[in-house]
């Protein structure tokens, strides 16, 4: 009855990894495509399109087409701006996101119950409604610069960067978290003597890597991957990121093995920056059911 | 000696540095980012202009073509318009209307021997002028001609839309072709407006009604447009061509490969069928009892409204009007150069030329599209319509809703100043 017992389990296992297996490969067969068609000529990505040699790094293989991506267009600049303009955004949205929750959850003032609600409440109002003020009013702010005072943002990292710090739902994932943290710790910190300032640095934020590793990874999601913003208030190459450059590839006849290996460069940070995150990613969304 | 040497070279540096910063900065915005052909060429036309006299410096900001347009309405938005745009043919009058562009102040005469389709006219008034244009033929091979049996058409006698669809129910009877005619279908956006509304006019009907530019009325949804839209449907309902899920690989490469008997395609593909196929021609489009018509108009510079320096502006388009200039370009892309003069400098449209023939089918077969503010919005609505319609849709049905939409779209806008 036991030896019974205990095959079903391994089959069970068997059964559960076969099927994890598939799905894994059906996420990761996206990527190997691209990253197989890069090193291949166009004719034969697009010949291979229709069989399982897609996926292999089978027939004429070289590098031909990241030389070509690079002399296209400014691939390096493109990164390193989306570089740049994400990991910025990221340290100061987790900082300042964090501040506010901190606030919602464990000051008390009158209110915080209303802004909370406005700010969850921004959720629900689509980016592109708000593009065409933003434009406006970025476009006549002033600024005070190396050469003194300038008028207008476009053009630069800032109005990348500012207007997307702060979020509902950066906001929302930091409140979450910190009302579960026990309330006890926050209390002795109190009775001990502690400051606010030294409860969130010293106390809460040690806490808070399982949701300060989803925040960043939702965020660097949202900010590598921007394209209108960008588009409309972006019209120099300096500061051009890498989901706008993606459009110098697609010209009359596209060159498709260029726009793989553009891809696979672009690709390359995010897969970096979520490894190193995954384990406190996987461990928030344990813990806290937040759904990435 | 060494110190005079020394006095010397600071005077020259100081007399080049007073040049340079008495040459004042105009701004130029271009839609070729990432080719890099194009780039080159137009960073010559630049730096000789530079070169060539002293009074305007021109600094150039290239843009992906796919997102060109958002970028420049933005800008206008914003108040950040450059002084030199480039702009689309069909793009300019709703970028005139909107107050974005000034009227481009060059000698008209200049232009006299340039292709129709690229002179930009909005409201009696030259706004811009472009440096090639493009042009559409039916690509097949002689081969292919022979095989069939079918007589091959000039432009003086084209196919009839008797000839032409019997030539592709020869093709597809001789079951040596996965599609006898390939449309692009797979290309979206304003090739639908482009290659396929001369197919419109060349039934009788259009997108709107150009004796007025008030409604598509009795224009889009006339008799003939309605005999235009069966005859399209039927073009996938008989498996004569690819719809709409046509795989934009097989719209590079199906023609090349044999895939396909005919193929509608501009004249910036030709090279490359040209070094694929070794007997490709480039036949006028068929006649379907109204002309044989095709679409004009490609990329042109002019001036924007909020210039400050217009004339430095003009004098930087009239500079790149050389046919010098316009044969660079058309060496590079493949496109057609405006004049017959910079044609004969070309590689490929001098007499003889693989591409010759474009040159003609430009300069007899062209009509510009609905020259209105409102053909950003109709062309829209245009691209719906043919998708549905080739996706099965009632062709009396979906050619009313496109009429409504873009009526009301006119209305909306106050007839859009015409």
């Amino acid at each position: 009855m036991a030896q019974i017992s205990a095959d079903n389990h391994g089959l069970r296992l068997a059964v559960r990894y076969l099927v994890l297996i598939l799905i894994a490969l059906i996420f990761v067969f996206p990527l190997v495509f691209m990253m197989m068609s890069s090193l291949k000529p166009d004719q034969q990505l697009l010949a291979d399109t229709s069989s399982l040699r897609a996926f292999l790094p089978v027939g004429d293989i070289s590098l031909d087409n990241y030389r070509d991506a690079f002399a296209r267009a400014p691939v390096a600049i493109f990164v390193m701006n989306s570089v740049i303009v994400t990991g910025t955004t990221v340290l100061l949205s987790l900082f300042i996101c964090s501040l506010a929750a901190f606030s919602f959850v464990f000051l008390r003032w009158r209110g915080r119950a209303l802004l909370l609600g406005i700010i969850v409440a921004t959720f629900i109002i689509p980016f592109e409604t708000i593009a065409i003020p933003l434009l406006l009013m970025v476009s006549q702010l002033p600024w005070i610069g190396l050469d003194g005072i300038e008028i207008g943002w476009l053009n630069t990292y800032r109005v990348q960067i500012i207007p997307w710090i702060a979020d509902g739902l950066t906001v929302f994932l930091f409140v979450q978290f910190f009302k579960d943290l026990p309330g006890e710790l926050i209390e002795a910190s109190r009775v001990e003597g502690a400051s606010w300032w030294q409860i969130y640095l010293k106390v809460v934020m040690p806490l808070s890597g399982p949701v300060l590793a989803t925040a960043a990874i939702l965020k660097f999601l949202i900010m590598y991957n921007q394209y209108l913003w960008p588009l409309i208030v972006v019209q120099q190459e300096s500061v051009r990121p890498v989901m706008v450059g993606l459009g110098y590839f697609f010209q009359l006849n596209t060159a498709w093995g260029e726009v793989m290996a553009y891809l696979t460069v672009i690709t390359l940070p995010v897969l970096a920056f979520y490894l190193v995150l995954q384990r406190a990613f996987i461990a928030s969304i344990a813990s806290t059911g937040v759904k990435g | 000696m060494r110190h005079a040497t020394l006095a010397g070279l600071l005077l020259a540096g100081t007399a080049l540095g007073t040049a340079a910063a008495a040459q004042t900065e105009v701004s130029l915005w271009y839609h070729g980012a990432g080719n890099r052909g194009e780039a080159e060429t137009l960073d010559r036309i630049v730096t000789d202009f530079n070169a060539a006299q002293g009074d305007w410096t021109i600094v150039v900001e290239s843009f992906p073509q796919a997102s060109y347009n958002d970028s420049v309405v933005a800008a206008a938005l914003a108040g950040n318009l450059p002084c030199v745009i480039d702009v689309d043919g069909p793009v300019m009058p709703n970028w005139a209307w909107s107050g974005y562009m000034q009227p481009l102040p060059i000698d008209e005469a200049r232009i006299a021997d340039f292709l129709p389709g690229t002179k930009g006219y909005w409201d009696g008034q030259l706004y811009s002028i472009g440096l090639w244009d493009a042009a559409v033929a039916l690509v097949t091979r002689e081969s292919t001609l022979e095989t069939l049996g079918l007589r091959r058409p000039t432009l003086d006698a084209p196919w009839t839309g008797e000839e032409f669809m019997a030539a592709l129910e020869a093709a597809q009877a001789s079951g040596e072709y996965d599609y006898a005619l390939d449309l692009g279908m797979a290309w979206t956006g304003e090739w639908y407006p482009y290659a396929f509304s001369p197919l419109l006019q060349s039934f009788g009907g259009d997108i709107v009604d150009r004796s007025s530019y008030q409604t598509a009325e009795g224009a889009l949804n006339s008799d003939a447009a309605i005999e235009f839209g069966e005859w399209w449907q039927s073009l996938f309902a008989d498996g004569l061509a690819p719809g709409t899920s046509q795989d934009p690989a097989d719209r590079d490469s199906g023609f090349n490969e044999g895939r396909y008997a005919f193929a509608w395609n501009g004249n910036w593909a030709a090279t490359a069928t040209l070094a694929a196929v070794e007997d490709a021609v480039f036949l006028p489009a068929p006649d379907f009892g109204n002309g044989n018509i095709i679409g004009a108009a490609s990329w042109q510079f002019g001036v924007s409204a909020t210039c400050a320096h217009p004339e430095g502006a003009a004098a930087f388009i009239e500079f790149a009007l050389n046919d010098e200039y316009l044969a660079a370009f058309s060496d590079t892309t493949g496109l057609i150069p405006a004049t017959p003069s910079a044609a004969a400098l070309t590689e490929n449209y001098r007499e003889g030329g693989a591409l010759e023939v474009f040159f003609e089918l430009s300069n007899q077969q062209a009509l510009v599209r609905p020259v209105s503010p409102g053909y950003v919005v109709a062309a829209k609505v245009f691209e719906k319509a043919l998708s549905d319609i080739a996706n099965g849709a009632d062709v009396a049905d979906a050619l009313d809703a496109a009429v409504d939409e873009i009526d009301s779209d006119i209305e909306r806008n106050g007839g859009y100043g015409h």
